[in-house]
């Protein structure tokens, strides 16, 4: 049985429909990608996934219980996390407190484990325990929003373009750590517009245009796909 | 017992006219001064707290304070039981009221436009005033004293136990909502769904839950201003919270809004600027100055004097 198992999702804003009725599932243990342009919908699916956005119709089963009508807080202690677009940490807060704010839904004894946990993985974040998370540069506030999302011990952490606006060393960096994660078994639902990296790490991918589902395969076979190459991978 | 606010000493007649300027006086005033400051700071917290989580200017606020004083007034008036039973009755009562305001008439709005949000505020507001005046009456009302305390004479100069106790009560009441918004897990959640609601729900904090917490706060720290208030005036009408509200909301505006140091401050300037007028023989100007020092921050530094830039949402 897939982990997370999407079936005819639609959703809109108002009278714009966004995710035109889309099937996807995850398993246990991997990376699955979802690409697609500007617009696609790719946010708003992770969104809705989340409990931020109602669906207008569709299910949406995670460890085979339906989500849809689960309000976002108790999706997190479900065990499904969301490092959302534009990574959106608390600026007025110290890293530490960011990290506390994503163990929320945890003790403070299973908390203590999984910073310790964190920092391994971002040690760049230790060093800054106590720094304004609004003063940290874009790739640090990255690594922060993905350090905060992991502190909820999610089975499947869901990342809303981790790499965007980052230098590719950078870039680099957070899609080793994302491997990283996924060896350690969390399973991870990446959305990226870098396609190619994002294909070079999945297991899996789906393309999303225009609120619809266009084509999936696994990493390999959608690299080399015409029409892929040709959309999203430049040439 | 009082039943119109208390005369402030002449300190124009003794200090002006007949040159006799001394410490004494000077102290009293500041005394004085610290007493209605602090009044105003208490209110001006619940302002800027609600404020800060989801940007309402909750106009009611000032109204929850004369429901706090009524509260009093039964419990030892009507009721004739003890004082402190009151004192605990009026905190809670507010607390409770705020929270009720809070899940009927704002939770429903929670995705609203912010002017819905607002002109519901003026109407909780009228509510509880009209409520007010059918249920007890537009005269008013008389709340007795809580305690009967004398003053205390420090080196020949009569401190008024009062003030004493609203300042000291005050400066806790601070100390402690400043830990419980930096340390505990409460308040960071608060801090967080005031920066970015959505991103607190990820977060797996109950938004509505820990806006409610806000409302309780807020309306704790009324409860006890309408029990301050109550002791310096000694008296409940459905109308009190309207100027001792605008007055307390300036406050917030003037320390900077969403600010808590800021709120403490901005109600001690606003009570020091009266006492100040009145001290000097102007007290008809009592009223007038508080809105011009309003005006005069917020032309010099829109954001108050705590106020972070508006770009952000605090
Ligand atoms: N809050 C909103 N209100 C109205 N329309 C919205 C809203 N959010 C997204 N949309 C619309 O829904 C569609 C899908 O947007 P979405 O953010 O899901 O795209 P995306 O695939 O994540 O794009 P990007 O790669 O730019 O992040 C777009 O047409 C967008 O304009
Ligand atoms: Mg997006």
């Amino acid at each position: 049985m897939a982990m997370l198992s999407v079936s005819d999702l639609a959703v809109s804003y108002g009278a714009i429909k966004a995710v035109k009725g889309i099937s996807f599932d995850i398993d246990e243990g991997e990376i699955v990608t979802l690409i697609g342009a500007n617009g696609a919908g790719k946010s708003t699916t992770l969104n809705t996934i989340a409990g931020l956005i109602k669906p207008d119709s569709g299910s949406i089963k995670f460890s085979g219980e339906e989500l849809v009508g689960i309000k976002p807080h108790k999706i997190v202690a479900r065990g499904l996390a969301l490092c959302p677009e534009g990574r959106r940490v608390f600026t007025h807060m110290t890293v530490s407190e960011n990290l506390d704010m994503g163990g929320y839904t945890r003790t403070d004894a299973e908390n203590k484990e999984t910073l310790e946990l964190v920092y391994e993985h971002f040690p760049r974040l230790k060093e800054r325990m106590n720094q304004v998370a609004g003063t940290l540069s874009g790739g640090e506030q990255q690594m922060l929003a993905m350090g905060r999302a992991l502190m909820s011990r999610p089975k499947l952490l869901m990342l809303d373009e981790p790499s965007m606006g980052l230098a590719p060393i950078l870039v680099d960096e957070i899609f080793e750590i994302i491997q990283a994660l996924n060896k350690n078994g969390t399973t991870i639902l990446l959305v990226e517009q870098n396609a190619n990296m994002a294909l070079k790490v999945a297991a899996r991918g789906y393309v999303l245009e225009t609120g619809k589902i266009v084509k999936t395969g696994t990493g390999a076979e959608l690299l080399v796909d015409d029409d892929v190459r040709k959309a999203y991978l430049g040439g | 017992m009082r039943t119109q606010p208390p005369a402030l000493p002449r300190f124009y007649w003794t200090c002006v006219r007949e040159r006799k300027c001394c410490a004494v006086t000077i102290l009293t005033q500041v005394l004085n001064g610290l007493q209605l400051g602090s009044i105003y700071a208490l209110v001006a917290l619940g302002y800027t707290m609600v404020y800060g989580i989801i940007l309402l200017l909750n106009f009611a606020h000032g109204d929850i304070i004369m429901v706090g004083a009524y509260i009093s007034w039964i419990v030892m008036s009507q009721l004739g039981l003890n004082p402190v039973l009151a004192i605990v009755l009026s905190i809670v009562g507010c607390a409770g009221l705020g929270v009720l305001i809070d899940k009927v008439a704002y939770q429903p709005l929670r995705e609203a436009p912010r002017m819905s949000l607002l002109i519901t505020a003026i109407g909780v507001s009228y509510f509880l005033e009209n409520g007010a005046q059918l249920v007890f009456g537009a005269d008013a009302k008389v709340v007795p004293e809580y305690f009967d305390l004398p003053s205390m004479s420090v080196g020949g100069v009569s401190l008024s136990a009062n003030a004493i106790i609203t300042i000291v009560v005050t400066a806790i009441s601070t100390i402690v909502l400043t830990i419980l918004v930096q340390k505990t897990k409460l308040g960071k959640a608060m801090r967080a769904v005031s920066e970015d609601m959505g991103a607190a729900r990820l977060m797996g904090i109950n938004v509505n839950n820990t806006i409610s917490f806000t409302f309780a706060v807020g309306s704790v720290l009324a409860g006890i201003g309408a029990v301050l208030y109550s002791m310096a005036y000694s008296q409940a009408t459905p109308t009190m919270g309207i100027m001792l509200g605008t007055k307390a909301f300036v406050a917030a505006v003037l320390g900077g809004i969403g600010s808590i140091p800021g709120a403490v401050i901005g109600g001690l300037l606003v009570g020091f600027a009266e006492v100040f007028v009145s001290a000097i023989g102007l007290s008809v100007w009592q009223d007038a100055v508080v809105f011009l020092l309003l005006i005069i921050v917020l032309v010099v530094r829109p954001t108050g004097i705590l106020g972070r830039p508006m770009t952000e949402k605090v």
